[in-house]
């Protein structure tokens, strides 16, 4: 079922419920008592889940209503989690766990089981396996057991079906009421009813095990979900036939004698008929609660207060059952050390815990407290009163121990130790209540040396994972640093047997994964080949990674299993995952499939190939087939290209597929065909060849899905051929591909739309036969206004249509959908623009004639003006390209669209207004390609008089329309006169809208650049203090233009004015003011020349504040940055300023000036400054032993840029004094350096080196340097 | 080295440098330095032809003996290690 409309019916049954309940007590059982009730329904229930809501209305809760919570709180209860959206809302907020974000299909990995360990043949060597061992045979038999009982099971199923079907045929017969009565009907008041419905419908519990197989022995495993369980094809198979978990209370309850009595609430299970839901497929339901107690609850007894039953449970009298003392407390504290509570379960206890102590009876004491004591009487309650306390209820109200019934916990403690979790000993990480499942045992504060050395192995073990999982990042590391040196010590058993479940775990979040997927990797290295006797465990784990949502965990899925198979080898791989292969739950074969694949990339195609080629022919079953050709179609999928070299073998191995007689083996096989072709485009056509023959018959034969597949292999083959072969195929699928034009299948119309693009493309086909076979059937399938609805239908349809305007030119598909850029679906004109737009711009306009220009015209003006959302601005982009592509051809046009522009700009709606002036930006080009200033002079006064638009958005067109407007006619002719204009774009400076922003300085820029001379300098002053604001900007295009601007103002009005603004502004807090300030000043230098800034600049070094003078230096690196060998007529006059910067304390003077003197270096090089670099060299050295990372890497640079402009030969002797110093600290440093020299400048050393004494029987001298001619 | 620079370039540079063969760290002793720079020598001669020819006049070979000579001498440029005096 859509999800959607699952939503919208769970929300409509919700509230019909919340209806009724406000009702119930009126009407129900007052009126028609409460046994005739179930023939009337209150809502059409759409899954089971109902049953459990229904528990809260029935009347054993309601007899008790007076001790419970009010049912809209109930309702609101947590139920399980999962699905939960009221968590949010009451402060329940929770990180991001996967199983919320999972569909049904991705959370079937919960089902699988993390199988035994397996015989590791290399290692047993000749030896026979024990047979204690799970060995390859073991699990084949297995698998053909489970086969055979899910083939079983289907035929039961299907028996069921007849017969049921049979008996509504009879029922029919008889029941001529006009209330449609179903199932559902009979469970509304299940309490009163259960006994009657008991006695008539057999529940399974009823029937003979042997009828049933196949669940039964399936283990459980932690968290499984009822609606997870994979049926083949008997639809979903109710919750009733799952694994028959100890820990759960609906199986318990009817079944344990500990039950007193007999409990309403629990028959009201046995009530439901559970055969039919067996029999009928059962639309897509809710996770249920009941399934997700995990196995691990064990052989403890079952705690009904402590199961999610509790919203509804807990407050039954009779249901719980007394047992031993660990029923009779359910304080999570002593239960979770034990380690039998679930995350969920907890939750709940949390949520019934509240509930239950804000709804407690109040004790005398606090009526005293709470009533006036004068003018009430305490009255005696009548003789014939009984309190409802049952002494479940009483354990529950209070958690007192069973042995001391008289004394009650003094009120302050009550419900404490719940929430606050246990302090972990031994700095271990905080436990999360859901992890006391799998590390509870860390907090039994058992004496280390007491335990076996086995065990303490363990408790290691689960240290480390529980640091790994929970820890802060500097435990977490060095956890994972023991778990890896150790692995080998610890052993593969050990460790995998307690990560893996931990990976299992319902309420894992992608944090905790990725920890643990990284934990895996890392062992599996150290393991090596270990790992052999679990690689189907891990493969159980982590096969689901592979088709997740998140990219990165396919990536490390990937990375894991590749990992695995070199560990493993190629031969224990195909042991662990061939009895996966024709597994009976299609989620295994398919995750499977995509392991191989991973598999085949790591170890290579050809190791894999003879395996791939037995499975893809096995006879025993379709699935080992259908899974073996999907592996082909993964493997293509994965390495794409590199399937070329055994590209032929590949496709030899499932080309018998396609004539498979199963019709899934030949559907995948035409897939995977498709992505062979898809991969290896655009060679490898003469590998295909076996294939086409099948491939072409096969879309004569076939319809449906498999049609689907095979035009798609087709549509992926056909490019590859040669123009002749293409021709010549195209027009064989052409006939079919005509006939599906039809399909009402949406897949189907997908396929064929991609398909036909395919044909179009490819060079053989030629215009003629398109235009007169397939165009016109084309267009009156697809071009419809349904098509436009589906986003992906849209996006295809335009694409393929696009494709075709290749092939047949503008003229022919314009002229066919002009007419419906007047349609009145507003989508469909909207595919129609973008259709056309994407045409007109690949292939101009010259194709359409004058007729065909003006329908298009007119066609887009409507469209444009019809418009009411659009917010990817399709209509503007199409309008835009039109215009702009017709040129001069629009002129007769403009008058019209000019009006139509400055109609829409006076519109009330501002959307409208923006589209209006975003088209001018558009059009302005052409309109002045058309000789239309005049009418340009006219949009531009108007716009200004639109300056006043309160709408930033709408603004920041106008200005951007402006100075389209300005580009175009130039300073000189612009109406409004530019000397207007800027006054009143002053102001606007002010606005913080990023888009006003943007586009304003974009056109102050542009003024400031061209036409500068038509503003008074005074009016430049003032934008020049607005500027400084814009430093600010968070757009670093903004700041950008910003800077940029500053230097076009100070090349108009002289630098003095500006440079003055500029220093001041040094002087504030901010950093990124300060910095763009800098750069500002480095572009006035460079537009100005640096000798009208130098003198201000370094006169302004003098004044003594750091980040002043911290900025001049920045201003003077950026300047050397900019004017670059300029430099060399300044380096002379900064000098001694760098002198000062290099010597003072401050550690930023220090570092700004050596970068000032880097890129100073890197521009003189070889301009003869040589005297003052090494002048300066000589001031940067002493800070090579900085330890602060920003210095240092500016000391460093620097002396990297000597390196360039003095030599290397000069750096070397600096050096040279260093290298073997006695102090290791100062030969780090000194080596540092010698290598970065070495890196740069190897060769140019040679010349420099030191020479060495020879010493003993060693030469160190090279004479070779001493020879003379 | 701080917590703070153990990530940044400054550490990363030190492990890039260390990737080049002939680049040296603390603890290179005079023989290791020497070997690196007869060999650095040998290489560049070898690939500067114009040096190659002058070294061939001078020593009256011809230019490819040269280069052989050079290359050979590569091998075990200061002869073998010094045995190392335990510190």
């Amino acid at each position: 079922m859509d999800p959607e409309i699952a939503k919208t019916q769970e929300e409509r049954r919700r509230m019909e419920q919340q209806l009724a309940s406000l009702t119930s007590v009126t009407f129900d059982t007052d009126l028609y008592g409460g046994n005739d009730r179930d023939a009337y329904v209150t809502s059409i229930p759409v899954n089971e889940d109902d049953e459990n809501i229904d528990t809260m209305d029935n009347e054993v809760a309601r007899k008790l209503a007076s001790y419970t919570a009010p049912k809209s709180l109930l309702k609101e209860m947590p139920r399980g989690g999962a699905e939960d959206d009221n968590d949010d809302l009451l402060g329940f907020k929770k990180p991001q766990r996967i199983i919320d974000r999972e569909d049904d299909y991705r959370k079937r990995r919960l089902n699988r089981v993390i199988s035994p360990e397996r015989h590791d043949a290399f290692a047993a060597g000749e030896k026979t396996p024990d047979p204690s061992v799970r060995t390859y045979a073991d699990v084949m038999r297995e698998e053909a057991l489970k086969r055979e009982k899910e083939e079983t099971l289907k035929r039961i199923a299907k028996k069921k079906e007849e017969e049921e079907a049979a008996v509504k045929e009879n029922k029919a017969a008889d029941d001529k009421g006009p209330k449609r009565r179903n199932r559902w009907d009979q469970s509304q008041d299940e309490g009163a009813a259960a006994a009657a419905k008991k006695a008539k419908t057999t529940s399974d519990w009823d029937l003979p095990e042997e009828t049933t197989p196949g669940r039964w022995d399936a283990t459980p495993t932690p968290g499984r979900l009822g609606d997870a369980t994979p049926s083949a094809s008997v639809g979903r198979r109710n919750r009733w036939d799952e694994t028959p978990t100890p820990g759960r209370l609906a199986d318990a309850t009817p079944a344990g004698g500990a039950t007193p009595g007999a409990t309403p609430a629990g028959m009201t299970w046995d009530a439901t008929p559970k055969l039919s839901g067996l029999a009928t497929p059962t639309p897509k339901r809710q996770r249920s609660r009941w399934d997700e107690t995990p196995a691990t609850m064990g052989s403890a007894t079952p705690m009904a207060g402590a199961t999610p039953s509790a919203a509804a449970a807990a407050f039954t009298p009779g249901i719980t059952p007394v047992g031993g003392v660990d029923l009779a407390t359910p304080t999570p504290g002593a239960i979770n050390l034990r380690g039998s509570i679930t995350p969920e379960q907890y939750n709940l206890l949390r949520w019934e815990k509240d509930i239950e102590e804000r709804n407690r009876p109040l004790t005398d004491e606090e009526l005293d407290s709470m009533f006036p004591q004068e003018g009430y009487k305490i009255l005696e309650p009548p003789a014939s009163y009984v309190p409802i306390r049952t002494p479940a209820r009483k354990l529950l109200a209070t958690p007192t121990p069973l042995g001391t019934p008289l004394y009650s916990i003094p009120e302050e403690n009550r419900g404490q130790q719940f929430d606050v979790p246990k302090e972990a000993p031994g700095g271990l990480p905080f436990m999360k209540p859901e992890d006391y499942q799998y590390f509870g045992a860390l907090l039994n504060e058992e004496d280390e040396e007491e335990l076996s050395p086995e065990e303490q192995k363990e408790r290691k073990i689960m240290k480390l994972l529980l640091k790994v999982k929970n820890g802060t990042p500097p435990q977490r590391k060095t956890a994972l640093r023991q778990l890896t040196d150790k692995a080998r010590e610890f052993g593969a058993g050990p460790l995998f047997n307690r990560i893996l479940p931990l990976l299992m775990q319902p309420t894992l979040e992608d944090q905790e994964r990725h920890l643990l997927v990284k934990v895996i990797d890392r062992v599996l290295y150290k393991l090596d080949e270990l790992v052999r006797p679990y690689v189907h465990k891990i493969l159980v784990v982590i096969e689901p990674l592979l088709i997740d949502e998140d990219y990165y965990a396919r990536v490390e899925g990937r990375e894991i299993i590749s990992n695995l198979s070199k560990a493993a080898g190629l031969a224990t791989m195909i042991a662990a995952m061939r009895p996966d292969i024709d597994n009976i739950d299609e989620y295994v074969r398919n995750t499977t499939a995509r392991a191989f694949s991973v598999v085949a990339s790591a170890l290579g195609i050809p190791a894999l190939l003879p395996f791939l080629k037995a499975v893809c022919q096995s006879k025993k079953s379709w699935q080992a087939r259908h899974t073996g050709i999907k592996i082909v179609q993964q493997i293509a999928i994965l390495i794409g290209c590199a399937v070329l070299p055994h590209l032929r073998s590949l496709v030899e191995i499932i080309e018998h597929g396609l004539l498979d007689e199963n019709q899934k083996v030949r559907t995948i096989t035409a897939l995977s065909l498709a992505a062979l072709a898809e991969a290896a485009a655009p060679y490898g056509i003469e590998s295909f060849d076996s294939v086409l023959k099948p491939l072409w018959k096969g879309i004569r034969s076939h319809r449906g899905k498999v049609l689907a597949a095979f035009l798609k292999a087709i549509g992926f083959i056909i490019p590859l051929m040669d123009a002749l072969y293409a021709s010549y195929y195209t027009k064989e699928v052409m006939v079919i591909l005509i006939r599906e034009f039809q399909s009402p299948d949406e897949e189907m119309k997908k396929i064929v739309l991609k398909v036909v693009k395919q044909c179009v493309s490819t060079e053989g086909v030629d215009a003629e036969y398109i235009r007169n076979d397939v165009l016109p059937e084309f267009f009156r399938n697809f071009w419809v206004r349904r098509m436009a609805l589906d986003r992906r239908n849209y996006r295809q349809l335009v694409e393929t249509t696009v494709e075709m305007a290749n092939k047949v030119g503008v003229a022919d598909i314009v002229g066919r959908i002009v007419e419906d850029l007047k349609d009145e679906s507003e989508p469909y004109r909207r595919m129609v623009m973008e259709t056309i737009e994407k045409v007109v711009a690949n292939l101009g306009a010259s194709d359409i004639d004058a007729r065909l220009e003006e329908l298009l015209i007119d066609g887009i003006l409507y469209a444009f003006q019809e418009q009411t959302s659009d917010d990817a601005n399709v209509m503007l982009n199409g309008f835009g390209a039109v215009v702009n592509s017709l040129g001069q051809r629009v002129k007769p046009y403009l008058p019209q669209i000019c009006g139509t522009i400055k109609w829409r700009l006076n519109n009330k709606s501002a959307k409208v207004r923006q589209q209006a002036a975003d088209l001018i930006s558009r059009i302005a080009v052409v309109m002045k390609q058309c000789q239309e200033e005049q009418l340009m002079g006219h949009l531009g006064v108007v716009l200004y008089e639109y300056l006043g638009e309160e709408y930033p958005e709408v603004l920041g067109s106008i200005l951007g329309a402006l100075k389209a407007i300005v580009n175009v006619i130039g300073m000189t002719k612009m109406t409004p006169p530019i000397k207007d204009l800027l006054p009143r774009l002053t102001p606007i400076l002010k606005n913080r809208h990023e888009k006003v922003q943007e586009n304003c300085i974009d056109l102050v820029g542009r003024i400031a650049d061209r036409g500068a001379e038509f503003v008074p300098a005074r009016e430049w002053m003032r934008i020049c203090f607005e500027l400084l604001e814009m430093l600010k900007a968070h757009k670093k295009g903004i700041r950008r233009a910003t800077v940029n601007t500053f230097g076009y103002i100070a090349k108009a009005i002289g630098p003095q004015d500006v440079l003055a603004t500029l220093l001041n502004n040094l002087k504030v807090q901010e950093r990124q003011n300060r910095v763009c300030t800098t750069v500002a000043i480095a572009i006035v230098a460079e537009t100005c020349s640096p000798f009208t800034v130098l003198p201000a600049l370094m006169n302004e070094y003098r004044v003594p504040e750091l980040n002043v003078q911290n900025g001049v230096l920045k201003s003077l690196s950026f300047l050397f940055e900019y004017i670059g060998e300029m430099g060399k007529d300044y380096i002379y006059a900064v000098t001694p300023l760098l002198e000062d910067a290099l010597m003072d304390r401050d550690l930023v003077h220090r570092q700004t000036a050596a970068s000032a003197v880097k890129h100073m270096a890197l521009g003189v090089a070889g301009l003869g400054c040589e005297d003052a670099l090494i002048h300066l060299l000589n001031y940067v050295w002493p800070n090579i032993f900085e330890t602060s990372p920003h210095v240092i890497n500016a000391v460093m640079e620097a002396i990297e840029g000597m390196r360039v402009a003095l030599g290397a030969a000069i750096v070397l002797n600096y050096c040279l004094q260093g290298l073997f110093h006695p102090a290791r600290k100062v030969r780090e440093v000194y080596w540092k350096i010698y290598n970065s020299l070495y890196i740069g400048a190897q060769d140019a050393l040679v010349a420099a080196y030191p020479v060495l004494e020879d010493e003993h029987s060693n030469v160190y001298s090279r004479p070779e340097l001493m020879m003379f001619v | 080295m701080q917590a703070s620079d153990r990530f940044n370039i400054n550490s990363q540079l030190e492990h890039l440098q260390a990737k080049y063969v002939g680049t040296g760290h603390a603890d290179l002793n005079r023989f290791e330095w020497a070997v690196n720079i007869q060999r650095d020598s040998y290489a560049s001669y070898v690939g500067h032809y114009p040096l190659l020819a002058y070294f061939a006049i001078a020593e009256n070979e011809s230019i490819g003996r040269e280069r052989y000579n050079f290359m050979q001498k590569m091998l075990l440029p200061c002869g073998l290690p010094p045995e190392r005096e335990d510190e």
